[in-house]
């Protein structure tokens, strides 16, 4: 299976408005668009910057409160840029019940950085999630596009290891379930 | 597929939904690839759905040419090969890796699927989702053709009603009466919605509905449309779920080209659009009214009923909002008459329900049962028991809305009326079990915590009320609970329970209110002696090394952040308590088992 690209650049940058200007295209003059408008501004861009809703508020015929209302209600908009990689731990009750607790725990301990932050190489970013839906295979965590299962706090070092260097994960298919 | 499809002597169907995707199946999928072609297999690839034996993913299962299969569980890359070369090349089954043989269906694991009754989750595991022919192949739109062009819609509803099913998506209202009032309501222009926002947490079988078998829901949708009156549906799905957006698509599309959807739907004068509209993440989502709002591009927030969406709905239209699971029956339903689902479980809650086996059970995965099953039959029969021969301690049931019942609950029949009677809800059907190592305190905090997060902010008892509770509930597990805390909780819980808008808030006590009604002896322990039994609320254990089983391999040194553990090469070790932080990063890396919290 082909991986995207997980390049730092592989986010437009918010100054480059083309991106934007076909999403707003695209859904015209479509009632209730303004969620899918915005999802799919956060996934040209990476996040929502206050520049970005602006524009769409002005463009697609919004007001701006608006647009900033849905972007801050909905779990899944983000207003900060995120890191190469996006780690989300799963807090749903399988795995709660599995030790999610320690998981995202042990994961602050290892990039030392809090929940929702960025690391300052801009590697990872971490988030809690409410149920991926995987709970047979709690505790889980999703790392970029793969799935790690049945995860222990021990195991946590290695499977961040496969990830830290240059050039895309070594080894980090989300088979490393025991 | 019953049979293996095209001449081949085998024919091999890797599960490939999420479940299994996490579980390595890509890797599997890629291997089997390249094995046939590099061999002389005379076998046919194909993917499927979840099965719902998410506990063995991957899962393959070989089809013979009589129709006969072998299930296999845990399947990995390095596996193919001799999996290819010894059942596909010589024929002879590897028993050591069987999940279950059609022709004794009980063996190995078996007896998890044997134990089930599956109208759901018919199709689920059986046809490739991602194509359409295989969904025909199997009776596929007879339903609705036989709907659109030889009932009324009246007769539709009717059939529905006869059946007996009620919502599946939580509150367990009649979906006949629900369609009826919906089909009364006056106006051109109605609407129809499928909730996929599958937000409970440890409920997942939506999700692989949609994976695992995505044309049976909008075949139930075409029924809907026919049957209420409604031109336009929704399919409101989590974007957590992109396989099942994914399918969907695949799907819609696929029946646009057959027509089963667009203009003149099998050459009647009816027509039917659905649109997939992704969630962008709200709990409260999953409530009609909030839903509705987000799908107009609002902030999804509640509106106080009446009005009800069947007479002011989407765009203030009449609409009618069923879950994913009651669409999927609905085909079985008008296929095989009402009269059949009705015979299948007890006298109020007909049919089967489907629910989601998590936590410490052995079998995890995907149970459908008729009503009427017990618990015990549930997580024991099917379940296979606790995991790691462990003790049952409870059963969550219904999420953040639902409650927990312990051991001498366990011969309740699953029953809207009789669960709620002992104090939970089936709610959408996740069932995660607990055992002896799992603290109810920690547990009632861990839901107060998700509804608090989740709660819209719009009425003042859910949005403080919630808070006020997870506060308490917090100090508790701290140790620093007050004499007072569980009177305060109940009260608190009965006002919030009164007092809030809509259904989130309403039911956000009930994790709490069930763990007092049932365990309420930890409360009091957690309370009065700063002790938690389950060895769980880290500011209330200990660990400690039992030295009769340590074996000195000081695999705990290496990860303990604190360095509390000491102790001679193979010679029993010790934690120093005042250093210990209390991680229990030991007693996830102890081979031994030697950890003790308490």
């Amino acid at each position: 299976m082909e991986k995207e690209c997980a390049c730092s650049n592989r986010f437009a940058d918010v100054d480059d408005l083309g991106p934007l200007e076909e999403i707003i295209e695209h859904y015209g003059s479509e009632k209730g668009a303004l969620i899918p408008l915005l999802q799919e501004a956060q996934d040209a861009y990476g996040y929502l910057d206050e520049k970005i809703m602006r524009e769409i508020a002005k463009r697609a015929g919004y007001q701006l409160s608006q647009v900033f209302g849905v972007a801050t209600f909905f779990a899944q908009f983000r207003l900060k840029p995120i890191g190469e990689y996006l780690i989300k731990v799963c807090h749903g009750t399988a795995c709660h019940v599995a030790g999610a607790t320690q998981i995202t725990d042990e994961v602050i301990n290892q990039l030392g950085i809090e929940e929702g932050e960025t690391t300052p190489d801009n590697k990872f970013t971490l988030e809690s999630v409410m149920c991926l839906g995987a709970c047979a295979l709690a505790p889980i965590m999703v790392v970029g596009d793969d799935t790690h299962g049945k995860l222990k706090p021990t195991k946590i070092k290695k499977v961040l290891k496969a990830y830290a260097g240059p050039g895309g994960p070594e080894g980090a298919e989300g088979d490393d379930a025991e | 597929m019953s049979d293996n499809g095209n001449g081949h002597r085998y024919k091999v169907v890797l599960g490939y939904g999420t479940c299994g995707i996490a579980a390595g199946a890509t890797a599997v999928k890629d291997a089997l690839e390249e094995e046939v072609k590099k061999g002389s297999y005379d076998v046919d690839l194909d993917i499927a759905g979840c099965m719902g034996l998410c506990f063995i993913e991957p899962v393959v299962e070989i089809f013979d040419r009589q129709g006969g299969s072998v299930v296999y569980g845990d399947i990995t890359a390095k596996k193919v090969p001799q999996l290819l070369e010894e059942h596909v090349g010589k024929g002879q089954v590897i028993e050591d890796w069987v999940v279950k043989k059609s022709e004794d269906p009980e063996a190995c694991e078996g007896d998890f699927l044997a134990n089930q009754l599956r109208v759901v989750l018919r199709n689920c595991g059986k046809i490739n989702p991602e194509s359409i022919e295989e969904y025909i192949q199997i009776g596929g739109y007879e339903a609705a053709k036989k709907a659109l062009t030889s009932m009324t819609p009246e007769e539709v509803i009717d059939e529905v009603s006869t059946s007996g099913i009620r919502g599946r998506g939580g509150a367990g209202f009649p979906t006949g009466t629900k369609w009826g009032f919906a089909r009364k309501s006056p106006g051109e222009e109605k609407y129809l919605i499928c909730n996929a926002d599958e937000g409970d947490p440890g409920a997942f079988m939506d999700r692989s509905v949609l994976e695992g078998d995505p044309h049976s829901v909008l075949e139930g949708m075409i029924l809907a449309g026919f049957a209420i009156g409604a031109r336009q549906g929704y399919i409101y799905c989590r974007a957590e779920y992109p396989l099942a957006l994914k399918r969907l698509d695949i799907a819609i599309e696929e029946c646009h080209q057959k027509g089963f959807l667009g203009e003149g739907i099998f050459g009647t004068d009816w027509s039917f659009e659905v649109k997939v509209k992704k969630g962008a993440g709200a709990f409260v989502c999953g409530e009609e009214t909030a839903m509705m709002a987000s799908i107009e591009g609002q902030r999804g927030m509640p509106n106080p009923r009446p009005p009800f969406p069947a007479t002011h709905g989407l765009w203030g239209k009449p609409t009618n909002i069923n879950n994913v699971e009651t669409f999927a029956a609905i085909p079985w339903i008008i296929a095989e008459g009402g009269e059949k689902y009705a015979e299948i479980g007890t006298e109020k809650s007909k049919g089967t329900k489907v629910f989601c086996l998590a936590g410490k059970v052995r079998r995890t995965g995907l149970a459908e049962v008729p009503m009427g099953y017990t618990l015990r039959q549930v997580i024991f029969d099917v379940g296979g028991g606790i995991a790691e021969g462990r003790e049952f301690k409870a059963v969550q049931m219904g999420g953040p809305s639902g409650g927990c019942l312990p051991a001498e609950k366990l011969d309740t029949q699953v029953d809207y009326d009789q669960i709620t009677a002992a104090g939970a809800i089936i709610g959408s059907g996740g069932m995660i079990v607990a055992d002896n190592r799992t603290c109810m305190v920690d547990l009632a905090r861990y839901f107060l915590s998700f509804t608090q997060d989740e709660s819209c902010g719009k009425c003042t008892p859910c949005r403080i009320g919630t808070k006020r509770m997870l506060e308490i509930l917090e100090r508790i597990c701290e140790g620093k609970g007050e004499p007072e805390d569980i009177e305060k909780l109940q009260v608190l819980a009965g006002d919030i329970k009164d007092a809030s808008l809509c259904a989130l808030g309403g039911t956000a006590p009930n994790p709490v209110l069930t763990t007092l009604r049932y365990f309420k002896d930890e409360y009091e322990d957690h309370i009065f002696n700063h002790k938690c039994a389950a060895g769980s609320c880290p500011a209330l254990i200990t660990l400690r090394i039992d030295p009769e089983t340590c074996t000195g391999c000081a695999a705990c040194v290496k990860v303990c952040p604190t360095d509390a553990i000491t102790g001679e090469k193979k010679e029993p070790h010790v934690i120093d308590a005042e250093a210990c932080i209390r991680c229990k990063m030991c007693l996830s890396r102890c081979p031994s088992e030697s950890i003790i919290a308490e």
